[in-house]
């Protein structure tokens, strides 16, 4: 069963993004929105959650990481945008989705 | 000005998933108009408010990033950044909005307003406010 996680919250802030990327399975989507692209950007004490993840696909939501003036060469490698259309074809791409509040 | 009372706010949430934020700016605002002491902190995911470049043209929510450089004009020139907090998620100095001042005993010299301060150096400057509120 393939699983798409959304996570909306800062991994400074919450534990969200910890608990979410150790409950998830391999090859499981992580699409990181609103204040969750924060944990997405490299150089940060937080930054190893997702570069130590393994074998997960992180995702950003374009917009909300433009929103917080986060500069696309600032992200985590491999971590991809998407815009809205993007998002509603990961939730169409996978059984279901789960979301990390 | 003897009846002033040193007012810090402190802003701990990132800008906007949740509306913290801007809250605390408006009241701010709105306290300046008192003439009072007001300085401004920012801890935690609340450094984040102040990053430049920001464009929330395609979130539907408004940009008020630009408000902070108006604080100057309200005499609010204290604004206090963690250290600890910045280093933390990987940002420096340059990654947040040049804000100045005017001083006005100085023939209108432009300073800075931003101060990067260790906890230790902010948990002092808490230690002088007669009324903190946090946001």
């Amino acid at each position: 069963m393939s699983t798409l996680h959304t996570v909306n919250k800062s991994a400074y802030e919450r534990d969200s993004l910890e608990t979410c990327v150790r409950l998830a399975s391999k090859g499981n989507s992580v699409l990181l929105i609103e204040d969750g692209v924060y944990s997405a950007m490299s150089g940060g004490n937080k930054s190893s959650i997702i570069e130590g993840a393994g074998d997960l696909n992180f995702y950003v939501l374009g917009p909300d990481v433009k929103a917080r003036g986060i500069s696309e060469d600032r992200l985590i490698d491999g971590v991809k945008v998407v815009d809205y259309k993007g998002f509603v074809e990961l939730t169409v791409d996978n059984d279901k989705v789960s979301a990390w509040l | 000005m003897s009846d002033a009372k040193k007012f810090m706010y402190i802003n701990r949430k990132a800008p906007y998933g949740t509306v913290y934020a801007w809250e605390s700016l408006e009241v701010v605002l709105i306290g300046a108009a008192f003439d009072q002491d007001v300085s401004l902190a920012f801890v935690g995911d609340g450094v984040y408010q102040l990053t430049k470049g920001q464009d929330t043209s395609e979130v539907g929510i408004k940009n008020f990033s630009p408000t902070y450089s108006a604080l100057g004009d309200y005499d609010v020139n204290k604004i206090y950044i963690e250290k600890e907090s910045l280093e933390a998620r990987g940002l420096t100095l340059d990654d947040l909005q040049h804000l100045v001042w005017e001083d006005e005993d100085e023939d209108w010299a432009e300073k800075d307003s931003i101060r990067v301060v260790t906890s230790a150096e902010l948990a002092a400057l808490f230690e002088e406010q007669d009324i903190m509120l946090s946001f």
